[in-house]
């Protein structure tokens, strides 16, 4: 099973806390996608083995497409790489691009999920955030959305300086009365080299705080548990039958093809990375040049990796299979490390598999940092 | 031996000894072109880096001098004070010494502190002005200054320059025509002096002699007269670029042995080799042994690495001879070594090499001076206190004493009240002050060492904008009065983190101690309090907050990679802490008190 990741880099406005990568010029939006169609092409050979399960248009904003670019990306990886018979082909967009006729379209289109990115119902928030959509246009956009789809996902944001838990229960509450089978939700970030950076330093935002996150974090946790939805990666959670089959496959170490300016792509054991910048993806890919640089993976790496990564979520760190594809002193070494964190309630062992406890969650970076080996 | 003269160069720290020494080696065509690189005896990495010369490195160069073929050893020596016992071994193999002085900065603490090294052990010194080419070059008074020092005549001083050969020539006739052969009788039992020696991983140690008498052969049977040891002389050779095997190494010359000890103990530097058959009777007087100024404890950060960190240090003294250490314990770090130091940099540079040349991660604590402390039953009988938890309680002190040193600082007239006042505010009295010319001013203050071993110079180059140099002397212990202050890690005292503080300034840096070190420590899962005590009595006290979040909330396709290398280097700087109780303290903060004004 395999995906494919298809980058567009072109948003609107620019949030202030984002460090993805985008231009708010969409002047050469068509040439993106042309050069996308084109790098599709050229990378077929990389998946002539490999059967394509999920499309995954992110971004930037991909709701920022035309109808008609949306379909011939996706005719283009059905006329080059063999794809299954019913795939997830997810549609990130935002609230202000989601008109009842655009969503109606868009249902009829290839596009099976839409993952919305609400962040917030709250316009205090939102304008903090520098989001380009207001509450109304947040709501209305979900319930149109429920409409015509029925895999609908909502990204919401905690942590944001100033909002009570109270206003953050309404977030969740909010969202849950739309029944919607998927929310990703995140803690705002401070990355370097953003708006939201620069605020903060100057005292005109005041800064995050991790205690705030940490309670909204447990309060998220509690109301999704009751609304039955299973808490299938730190920051992601699905009703039964409704994960993301894309975003798992990165948890799980499966191969993935990144498409456009910026995009990753990871075969098993080599991680490459496109150009951060569009103008000069596009002449690349123009002259038939992939502008990528590419990483090999040692096994320590790869072992790191699947720690970190399956820390993070519900299938755990499987011990047989660390020994398996690592060796014993791998697993040796693991569960050695581990025992500190078992003794302090953070990780526990069901059967074979380590796993985070509620408490350990929100600290397993430390945790997963703890567990590697270094290479020499 | 008419042939050969044994020559060091000698001068206060960066007036261009190693630069000097590149323009000789060219000269006698000692490198080849591919070879060449600035200050290529700094060979050390370390020595690179910093751009100071750490170790005495000697070097054989052929020289023809009016048609006749000379060998010349010259041996470049460090100028900073921290390292001032390699400059006093290396003279011991010299008849000769280059004292250099830069023509911009004219004569330092330092010149004159290695130039009496030189004259006790009666060597020749042909004085060099260096840096001529510098616009701020001040030939003519800074050749003044130089005859006022030697009492030599203006001719004898050598205008050089290290940058444009300048002068090169007139340095290599001077060294011929006025530095003396060597003395002494090839047909004498042999009697070679060790002077340096290092540790080979592949060879095992390599020792650097001088043969004073008879000379030394391949395959000869040797005898070290300290440790009474026999070995073969499997190779012996001069030390060229490269080590260049002979069969004969003959009286006056200069060169490398080795025998394949592969334990450090086996060798003392200052020891003498001898024929063990035909022994001379005359073992050679040796080096006077170091006196460390500075003593902290170096501990392995994995303990166990505690017999390897042992033989690391034993190999390294090999070739650090100033290097003293004694085993010791503490509850909060296990088993490790209080270690004895020239300086602060000294220690700096053995924490590094410990590091870079046997993979030895440690943890040194706070540094402090040797003090003497008399209990009220014992009043006359010192206790030594290298180790902060030596000193008795409160309760039962009669009194204690510190070490005194004599400092002598040359500044220019205009920064004389900023460093009096430096000195004044590091405890110091002013004992004398001497124009040594209108614009140069040489201060003499009686201080306490403790006060100029930490943070000093840098301030001090600070007020003087980089105009002071200094050299110190001890003058003896004097009353002090100390304190031990303890820091307390969730209510636990840990001994490694304790400071001798004057009583005075206990306070301010107990509370700056603790603020350095909250900010040292990472966030646990649990809050840490840490408090500074003296005896029961707490000064001052923080609080770490319990780490409550420690995840990325995103982690897709492009996330993973950045995401594990960051993590990595967490889990790098990990390795370097050190659990005590349960709180994991990075190696650094073992020094915060050093770091206590940044
Ligand atoms: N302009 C000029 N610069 C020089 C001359 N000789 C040395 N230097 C510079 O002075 C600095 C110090 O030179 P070194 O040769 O490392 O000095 P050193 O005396 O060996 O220093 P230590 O071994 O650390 O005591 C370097 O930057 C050299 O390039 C010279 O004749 N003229
Ligand atoms: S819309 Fe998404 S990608 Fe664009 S700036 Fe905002 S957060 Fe970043
Ligand atoms: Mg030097």
């Amino acid at each position: 099973m395999s995906g494919i990741y298809i980058h567009i880099p072109f948003c609107k406005q620019a949030c202030y806390y984002c460090d993805f990568h985008f231009s708010t010029s969409l002047k050469k939006k068509d040439l993106v996608v042309e050069a996308i169609v084109k790098e599709l092409k050229m990378r077929q050979a990389e998946f002539k083995n490999e059967r394509v399960e999920t499309i995954y248009f992110g971004g930037g904003t991909p709701s920022l497409l035309s109808f008609h670019e949306i379909d011939s990306i996706i005719n283009t990886v059905y006329k080059f790489y063999k794809v299954n018979t019913n795939p997830e082909i997810t549609l990130e967009a935002n609230p202000d691009d989601l008109s009842k006729e655009k969503i109606k379209k868009l249902s009829k289109s290839a596009i099976n999920r839409l993952s919305i990115g609400i962040q917030s119902f709250f316009e205090e928030d939102l304008k903090l955030m520098n989001r380009a959509h207001n509450a109304k246009e947040a709501k209305a956009s979900i319930t149109a959305a429920m409409k015509h789809f029925n895999n609908v996902s909502v990204d919401l944001i905690y942590g944001i300086p100033g909002a009570s838990h109270k206003r953050w229960i309404k977030n969740i509450e909010t969202t849950l009365s739309f029944n919607v089978p998927h929310i990703s939700s995140y803690a705002l970030t401070v990355e370097p080299k953003t708006a939201l950076k620069k605020f903060i330093d100057k005292g005109v935002i005041e800064n995050v705080d991790d205690e705030q996150a940490q309670q909204q974090f447990q309060i998220l946790l509690e109301h999704l548990e009751v609304a039955d939805f299973i808490h299938y990666e730190l920051s992601n959670f699905g009703k039964e039958g409704f994960f993301s089959r894309n975003n798992s496959a990165y948890w799980q170490g499966k191969s993935y093809l990144g498409i456009g300016p910026s995009a990753h792509s990871f075969n098993g054991h080599e991680r490459s990375w496109n150009i951060r910048n569009n103008s000069i993806y596009i002449n690349s890919i123009k002259n038939e040049i992939l502008p990528s640089e590419v990483e090999t993976l040692t096994v320590t790496d790869r072992y790191n990796e699947y720690i970190m990564t399956g820390l993070r979520t519900i299938w755990g760190v499987s011990v047989d299979k660390v020994e398996m594809e690592f060796g014993k002193t791998h697993k040796n070494y693991l569960l050695k490390q581990a025992q500190k964190h078992i003794n302090e309630h953070l990780l526990y062992l069901d059967d074979d598999k380590l796993l985070t406890t509620k408490k350990g969650k929100f600290l397993s970076d430390g945790i997963a940092a703890d567990l590697f080996l270094l290479n020499l | 031996m008419k042939h050969i003269r044994n020559f060091c160069i000698i001068a206060h720290i960066d007036h261009g000894k190693s630069t000097l020494a590149d323009r000789l080696l060219d000269a006698t065509g000692s490198v080849t072109d591919r070879e060449k690189q600035e200050q290529l005896l700094d060979n050390m990495d370390l020595e690179r880096e910093r751009g100071i010369t750490i170790k005495s490195h000697a070097i054989q160069m052929d020289y023809e001098y009016k048609g006749e073929q000379y060998v010349l050893n010259l041996i470049d020596t460090p100028g900073h004070v921290d390292f001032s016992y390699e400059v006093s071994r290396s003279i011991a193999a010299c008849e000769g010494a280059l004292l250099i002085v830069d023509a911009a900065q004219s004569i330092q603490a330092q010149t004159i502190s290695n130039l009496y090294l030189a004259l006790e052990n009666d060597l020749e010194i042909i004085p060099v002005l260096n840096k001529v080419d510098l616009p701020s070059a001040n030939p003519e008074e800074v050749t003044d200054d130089i005859v006022d020092l030697l009492g030599c005549k203006p001719e004898d001083v050598i205008p050089a320059s290290a940058k444009t050969g300048l002068g090169i020539d007139e340095i290599l006739a001077a060294i011929i025509e006025r530095i003396p052969p060597p003395t002494g009788n090839v047909d004498e039992p042999l009697q070679a002096l060790i002077f340096d020696s290092v540790y080979n991983p592949f060879r095992g140690v390599e020792t650097y002699f001088r043969v004073l008498n008879g000379s030394i052969k391949k395959n000869q049977l040797i005898k070290f007269i300290a440790t009474g040891n026999t070995y073969n002389a499997d190779e012996v050779g001069t030390l060229r670029l490269k080590q260049f095997p002979r069969t004969e190494i003959k009286a006056g010359d200069v060169g490398y042995l080795i025998t394949g000890i592969k334990e450090a103990k086996e060798v003392k530097v200052g020891d003498t080799i001898t024929d063990a058959k035909n022994p001379t009777q005359n073992a050679i007087a040796g080096f006077e042994d170091v006196k460390p100024m500075v003593f902290a404890g170096i501990y392995p950060v994995d303990t166990e690495d505690y017999e390897e960190l042992r033989s690391s240090m034993e190999k390294l003294q090999l070739n650090d001879a100033s290097l003293v250490f004694v085993p010791e314990s503490s509850a909060a770090l296990g088993f490790g070594f209080r270690c004895g130091f020239l300086g602060m940099l000294h220690m700096e540079i053995i924490q590094e090499r410990l590091e870079r040349e046997f993979d030895m991660t440690v943890i040194t604590t706070v540094p402090n001076v040797s003090y003497h402390a008399y209990t009220t039953k014992n009043p006359d009988q010192a206790i030594i206190v290298n180790n902060p938890t030596d000193l008795p309680e409160p309760s039962s002190l009669n009194r204690v004493e510190e070490p005194y040193i004599k400092a002598s600082i040359i500044t220019k007239a205009d920064f004389v009240g900023n460093v009096m006042s430096l000195c004044i505010d590091k405890r110091g009295q002013i004992t004398n002050q001497t124009y040594l010319t209108p614009e140069r001013v040489e201060l003499n203050f009686d201080m306490p060492l403790a006060e100029i071993v930490f943070d000093f110079y840098d301030r001090l180059k600070t007020v003087s904008k980089g105009y002071a140099s200094f050299d110190y002397s001890p003058i003896g212990m004097r009353a002090s009065k100390l304190v031990r202050v303890d820091i307390l890690l969730n209510a636990q005292t840990v001994d490694a983190l304790s400071a001798l503080i004057h009583a005075d300034n206990a306070y301010h840096i107990g509370k700056k101690m603790c603020e350095k070190l909250k900010e040292l420590i990472p966030r646990q899962q649990f809050d840490i309090p840490i408090q500074a005590a003296i005896g029961a009595k707490i000064i001052s006290r923080e609080t770490i907050k319990a780490l409550r979040k420690d995840v990325t909330a995103k982690c897709y396709g492009g996330d993973i990679s950045r995401k594990r290398k960051l993590l990595e280097k967490q889990k790098k700087g990990k390795k370097r802490m050190r659990q005590v109780g349960n709180v994991e303290i990075p190696q650094q903060a073992f020094m915060a008190v050093l770091k206590l004004n940044d």
